[in-house]
């Protein structure tokens, strides 16, 4: 176990002008990115590793940090991709019997900090009311006002391009019977998983690379989770319009359903806050059923502008936002949740199951 | 958003059916007030649908059981006649049972069983019974289980002694055992060897037909989950829980915190996923509980057990999160699905939802184990607990802090508590409940949190969490000054003004100045449902230091703050909790906003929507004041909660803040023994000689002129806790140390005992000094017996009218001196027309929802009015009635192993019942009918103590022999039956006397159906008599005890006329005796 450096004390800085100070711990490196908050309870390794959280500062509304420590193995991608965390109570007596360190100093280690000691349901309340905005973390006594103007937004940036593979790698396409091209946008390792629990061949695949001419070779495409805004990408919006016209099956999970949305002629938006949860509950359209899901988005497809071959499948019963569109006559769906979970509820991993069903 | 229509639920009801709600009855170790909020919350749903409502429950002191809760109200015995004869009478179409604790569900389960629910058509909402009974048949359950590859614990379910060695040695010892069908793991525990296992197999065989051997999983997490599943499959879990301590100590008994804090995501998700699955498979629609054994190195789990029912931890659950579960789950009932259910905290999102939580909640459990005389301190694997409170805070550490402070057992926090511990390793290694303040002195001490971890198994998260408490009381004992930066850190870390005084020779006002100079005060937080995501208009209140923002600014100018009457004990529950919603009632119904304060999960006052603010808190003098600091009310209420809040008064009001009704100083002169006395003699008004004890020498001097026995009781206590009639001076010296133990603040009075002398309460309400309105009840058991245990009548039926005039000229004086508005308590000690004031309570009374049903006056309604200005003057008749209402004990004495089941001037029971009746006998026998009571039908057992009580017991004896009950009786007793009554007896050994075919082994083979003992004059001291063994022997068999020369005077007087046919149980409802409301 390492030794913990000192604490020391460290202030969030938002555009807007408001600030909060608490204690530092993991790295002690100043840092900026767009402050969200996310309320989930439970999962902060998994969440921290998430690509599409590249970019962001995450402030945690459940109060405690770190309370099982740090497992050995890495979660949802090789890397901690939150640029730095915001949390009211963090603990370095961490318990677990799986744990290898403590969260603290795990996060030193990806050279990322974070601010304990903060009011976080007071700044949770200041994003909701105001949307989220870009924040600096400041280290040490009486901080300076950083200088906003040359602070650059993450949104504006190509963040898929930073967290999306730049080789193309291959899973179990030799035995499988069906294969699937995936496009990694930023991919949560579960996905992967899900689709290898399942016996399905995987050619990944960043999500710039042009797989038009491959797709006769699969039985099915998929285009993953990713941060940032998705009317950025336009490659991969072009491809994907080409792919629906021939018909094979697509399955698209979070950024992956927005850029279906775009490549349907549909348009996304901005939400004000996003939704970075546990506990969303949606509903689907043909069935009724409610399920609870993980969010983490930042994005959302526009309902008003769906084609008239194009439904919605599920809706948000908080707040009536898209979760989900299929396609009337083609193979074709997407959700804006995460049924692959990790962190979060198991409820709809059988959705892998509906998109297979399409192929096989 | 709205559900499209094709997707609604299918409606299980229409407006204007009738649905038949079954209550809990009183309360008892391990069902408590949690079955008022569930009940209340199902009768709300019903009726917001516009179905009638017809409830059967006897607990009178419950909110359910108002005039505005349900249509019918039936105080009644929860068993299968009475009920059938309800359901013949009211035809209901639908039957719901799972809003009444185990009780409810049993009673249901039953009534099914007897054709009576097909006979009459009627259906049973919500969990249908097959799943039902697949989770209480743990054998069944298990084998459902293991069909879909759930682990269970391994079990082996018995109905022999025989049959549970075996399955005992194929396990390994130690083993545990659990009974089917059984409440608060009554009958449970571990076993460590062939000879224990056949002890606790005896006696659990005496109550129950099925036990469980099962695998030991010590060391084990234990971890609850709350589901939630509508008929269309959609399924939620609301809230998942995780102990303190770890297996074998029964969830009950735990400290529990919520949400789960040394979980993984893997195995929060792996559980939750593994509650969706079992309910889904045993088909629960509602509301359910489930319980796992969690291995966190192998990641192994076992499924302990499900509650297909709302229970204590749903209860917890919903106030911890804000969900309703109780309300949600009698909305599946009636055919909504999840979606199309509305989150009532914020109005537009969902309760298709899992809340998100922004703070950490603790549960602590309060035990009065020290009342019960020779009771063990050890806790286990079954429930003890008489009552829990909760804590809210943003730290484990805050919250904690809170719990020990909220639970009033004197402790100011973690570091400061009362207990003197020799041997702290022990109580850890063997919890008692004294475990959380063992491992703190061992903290202080300097072991490791390793070592505790070892003994206890205790997670080291929550040692770690202890110890951060515990590093920060060095701190600011080795600290030469207040620094604010230690000031902040210590009330960040939970501790109070008066423990952080206490290191700096500062009282708790200096330091709360010295906070308020440098800022550092605590903020107002919401609890939301969504950790802050969405906006939400939410009344529920927190206060933490963890914080720079307020959730809430000061509300309107004229709200009243209420404070409520915290964990519930023994001799303080559910009745103060229904005082204090009738207080929150009359106060909205003067358009004034009601601030309610209170920290007991169990409770209906804490349910958000039945105030306008809600603060989930500390009933201490500090957050009192913050509370007040921060929402500057017109005045506080701290008559309606007991004597908690009561304490408060006069603090308060030495602290500017304004106290609704009689004044303090007038509280103070009928509290303070001294003072009160001084009163009663100024106004010549009798009262049984007294003296406040200086010292010991006095005390003796006293007694000896006065004449033994002697009554001695600390002042501003209630339930008469370490109050004692010593017999001799022995007994004096002993329980004068005690009394002086538990009032360290307040003087010990030692007053002459009245023997035969009756007793009589008159509650009230008065209003400037007036009389308004008054009940008056009168005790079967003669004085001696604490009013708490004693059998109850109103309006009276023994007392001259001579004796009520006299009672009632003292009482107007006495109120005119005290200048009384508001509620009321004054007993009277009556000896022929002789009668003597014992004491008087300016406040509501335990008696209060009795008097006010029982005569369909709202009196804590109007005292609340009356405290806001409103003239409440009128003609009440209480007197003059064609009924009478009887109140009789819950005892709870089979979970509190070596007590004493014996009426004492301490109190001892759980909880009350009470019934209407047309003649006196009837109702006398109706409510302990309804206390569990069973008529005996073919034996019973007599040993009485003394020649004078057999004499007086003579031409009851021979009522028995004449309703053709075979008697059975102890040596002297038996002589007497056989030589000077002539009548045919069959003599029993005492257990001192014949070693084997003694008492003990008549009631262990069930041959007495009930047992009548008076014992030898002086109770306290013959604790290892035969008396003694005999009634714990009963109890622990499930023998109907009677142990009271009055009441058993009074009960074969009972059955005797029921028997000759002089009257019938009537089964009536409550508007049927007493005219409806207007």
């Amino acid at each position: 176990m390492k030794k913990r450096i000192a604490s020391i004390p460290a202030t969030l800085f938002l555009q807007d002008g408001h600030r909060f100070t608490g204690q530092g711990f993991g790295s002690q490196k100043n840092t900026d990115g767009e402050v969200v908050f996310a309320t989930g309870m439970v999962g902060y390794p998994e969440s921290f590793t998430d690509p599409s959280f590249e970019g962001q500062i995450f402030v945690a509304t459940f109060p405690l940090m770190g309370n099982y420590g740090v497992p050995e193995h890495p979660f949802e991608s090789d890397a901690v991709h939150i640029r730095a965390v915001v949390c009211q109570q963090y603990t370095e007596d961490y318990s677990h019997p799986h744990a290898k360190q403590s969260l603290s100093d795990w996060l030193a280690d990806n050279d990322i900090p974070g601010i304990s000691g903060i009011d976080t349901r007071a700044l949770t309340q200041h994003l909701r009311e105001t949307g989220n905005q870009v924040g600096v973390i400041v280290f040490g006594n009486n901080p300076k006002k950083p200088d906003f103007k040359k602070i650059v937004d993450p949104n504006t940036l190509n963040l898929v391009d930073v967290v999306s593979p730049k080789e193309v790698q291959e899973y179990n396409m030799q035995n499988a019977e069906t294969k699937i091209l995936l496009v990694d946008c930023g991919m949560k390792n579960n996905i992967l998983q899900e689709f290898l629990k399942r016996d399905v061949g995987v050619k990944r695949v960043p999500w710039n690379y042009d797989y038009r001419a491959e797709l006769k070779d699969f039985d099915g495409l998929f285009v993953s989770n990713g941060p940032g805004d998705p009317a950025t990408l336009t490659e991969t919006v072009g491809y994907l319009r080409d792919a629906m016209k021939t018909g094979l099956p697509i399955f698209g999970i979070c950024l992956g359903s927005q850029l279906m949305g775009l490549a349907s002629g549909a348009k996304t938006y901005k939400l004000k806050y996003g939704h970075r949860s546990q506990n969303q509950p949606c509903i689907d359209t043909t069935t009724g059923r409610c399920y609870l899901t993980t969010q983490n988005h930042g994005f959302a497809v526009d309902e008003k502008t769906l084609k008239k071959d194009w439904n919605v499948w599920f809706y948000n019963a908080n707040d009536g936002s898209v979760e989900g569109i299929y396609h009337k006559t083609k193979p074709f769906i997407s959700v804006q949740f995460h049924p692959e979970s990790t962190p979060g509820p198991e409820d709809t991993t059988f959705l892998f199951d509906e998109f297979l069903k399409r192929i096989r | 958003m709205t559900i499209p229509k094709k997707f609604q639920g299918q409606r299980t009801m229409k407006k204007g059916q009738k649905a038949l709600i079954l209550g809990s009855g009183g309360l008892k170790i391990g069902q408590a007030g949690e079955f008022d909020y569930s009940g209340s919350q199902c009768i709300k749903a019903l009726k917001e649908e516009g179905i009638a409502t017809v409830l059967v429950n006897p607990n009178i002191a419950t909110v359910q059981t108002n005039d505005d809760m349900a249509d019918r109200v039936y105080f009644l015995p929860l068993t299968v006649d009475v009920v059938t004869e309800v359901i013949e009478k009211e035809k209901p179409d639908v039957l719901l049972l799972s809003f009444g604790g185990q009780t409810a569900l049993n009673l249901g389960l039953a009534l099914e069983d007897a054709g009576v629910l097909k006979k009459h058509k009627v259906k049973i909402l919500g969990t249908p019974t097959s799943a039902i009974r697949m989770t209480e048949d743990r054998d069944l359950f298990a084998q459902e289980l293991r069909k879909i590859g759930v682990d269970v614990a391994e079990s082996y379910a018995v109905t022999n002694i025989e049959d549970g060695k075996k399955a005992a040695k194929k396990l390994g010892y130690p083993v545990m055992i659990r009974a089917a069908f059984a409440l608060g793991g009554k009958g449970s525990g571990r076993v460590n060897s062939e000879p224990e296992l056949i002890t606790m197999l005896q006696e659990g065989f005496a109550n129950v037909p099925q036990i469980l051997v099962e695998e030991y999983l010590k060391g084990w997490k234990e971890i609850e989950y709350e589901v939630v599943r509508d008929a269309a499959d959609n399924c939620v879990t609301v809230c998942n829980m995780e102990n303190f301590d770890a297996m074998g100590v029964h969830t009950g008994e735990s400290i529990v915190i919520a949400p789960s804090q040394t979980l993984s995501n893997r195995e929060y998700q792996m559980l939750r996923t593994v509650a969706q699955k079992v309910v889904r498979h045993l088909g629960v629609v509602g509301e359910c509980n489930i319980q796992y054994a969690l291995n966190a190195v192998t990641g192994e789990y076992r499924v302990i057990e499900v509650n297909a029912r709302l229970s204590r931890s749903s209860a917890l659950a919903s106030k911890a999160t804000g969900y309703p579960l109780a309300w949600v789950a009698a909305k599946i009932g009636l055919g909504y699905t999840l979606p199309e259910i509305k989150n009532a905290m914020t109005g537009v999102t969902s309760a298709a939802f899992e809340p998100a939580l922004d703070y950490v909640v603790i549960k602590m459990p309060r035990w009065d184990l020290q009342k019960f005389k020779a009771s063990s301190r050890r806790i286990g694997t079954e429930m003890k607990s008489v009552g829990e409170v909760m804590a809210i805070g943003r730290t484990f550490e805050e919250a904690l802090q809170k719990a020990i402070r909220s639970i009033s057992i004197g402790a100011d926090g973690l570091t400061s508590h009362p207990h003197e511990i020799d041997r702290p390793f022990d109580e850890i290694e063997f919890p008692t409940d004294r475990r959380l303040y063992a491992i703190a002195d061992a903290l202080l001490a300097g072991t490791d949190v390793a070592k505790i971890n070892k003994l206890s198994d205790i997670d080291p998260w929550f040692l770690n969490g202890l110890k951060r408490i515990v590093d920060v009381h060095k701190q600011l004992k080795s600290a030469k000054v207040l620094t604010p930066e230690l000031l902040k850190t210590a009330k960040q870390h939970g501790f109070s003004d008066k423990q952080i005084g206490g290191f700096f020779k500062q009282s708790a006002d200096d330091i709360r100045a010295l906070r308020k100079k440098k800022g550092i005060v605590p903020v107002v937080k919401r609890i939301d449902t969504l950790a802050g995501e969405f906006p939400a208009q939410s009344n529920y209140l927190y206060m933490t230091y963890h914080g720079t923002e307020n959730d809430v600014v000061a509300g309107s100018k004229d709200a009243v703050m209420v404070l409520g009457g915290g964990s519930y004990r023994i001799g303080s529950s559910v009745e103060f909790d229904w005082c204090s919603v009738e207080a929150i009632k009359a106060i909205q119904s003067k358009k004034r906003q009601a601030i309610m304060v209170n920290c007991n999960p169990e409770t209906v006052s804490t349910d958000y929507d039945m105030c306008d603010r809600l603060y989930f808190e500390e009933l201490t003098l500090e957050r009192v004041l913050d509370i007040h600091d921060v929402e500057k009310p017109a005045g506080v209420i701290v008559s309606m909660g007991g004597q908690i809040p009561n304490n408060l008064a006069m603090p308060l009001m030495e602290r500017k803040v304004k106290i609704l009704g009689t004044d303090p100083h007038n509280i103070d002169r009928a509290e303070d023994r001294k003072k009160f006395s001084q009163l009663l003699d100024r106004l010549n008004v009798v009262q049984p000689e007294w003296k406040e004890l200086a010292a010991l020498s006095d005390a003796k001097a006293f007694a000896k002129r006065v004449g033994y026995p002697v009554l001695i009781r600390p002042s501003y206590v209630l339930s008469g806790a370490a109050m004692n009639i010593a017999h001799n001076e022995d007994a004096l010296t002993q329980f004068l140390k005690e009394a002086a133990d538990v009032s360290k603040e307040h003087p010990v009075v030692i007053t002459k005992f009245m023997e035969d002398a009756r007793e009589i309460e008159i509650d009230g309400v008065a209003q400037n000094g007036e009389l308004v309105i008054y009940a008056l009840t009168e005790h079967v058991e003669n004085a001696g017996v604490h009013s708490g245990d004693a059998t109850i009548a109103t309006p009276p039926q023994k007392s001259y009218l001579e004796t009520v005039r006299r009672m009632k000229h003292v009482t107007r004086e006495i109120i005119a001196q005290l200048e009384i508005t508001g509620p009321f308590n004054i007993q009277f000690l009556a000896k022929r027309n002789e009668i003597s004031v014992i004491e008087l309570n300016l406040r509501a009374s335990r008696s209060m929802p009795f008097v006010s049903k029982a005569t369909k006056y709202p009196m804590i309604q109007m005292a609340t009015r009356a405290m806001l200005g409103d003239d409440i003057h009128g003609n009440y008749n209480t007197l003059d009635v064609d009924y009478v209402v009887v109140k009789a004990p819950q005892f709870s004495y089979s979970r509190i192993k070596g007590a004493d089941p014996v009426l004492y001037v301490e109190m001892g029971s759980t909880g009350e019942v009470a019934t209407f009746g047309r003649y006196y006998r009837e109702a006398v026998l109706k409510s302990l009918l309804a206390a569990d009571f069973r008529i005996p039908k073919k034996n019973v057992l007599l040993s009485i103590g003394g020649d004078k009580a057999k004499q007086e017991l003579a031409p009851y004896i021979k009522k028995l022999h004449k309703m053709g009950l075979h008697l059975y009786a102890t040596k002297h007793t038996a002589q007497f039956i056989r030589y000077d009554l002539g009548l045919p007896v069959t003599e029993v050994a005492k257990m001192s006397e014949r070693a084997t075919d003694n008492t003990l082994s008549l009631i262990q083979d069930g041959g007495v159906d009930c047992i009548f003992n008076i014992p030898t004059i002086d109770p306290s001291t013959d604790d290892l008599s035969n008396g003694f063994l005999m009634r714990r022997a009963a109890i622990d068999h499930n023998v109907q005890l009677i142990a009271n020369m009055q009441l058993t005077k009074t009960v074969i007087m009972a059955l005797y006329d029921l028997y000759t046919g002089e009257y019938t149980l009537e089964v009536k409802a409550w508007d049927e005796y007493v005219r409806p409301t207007k």
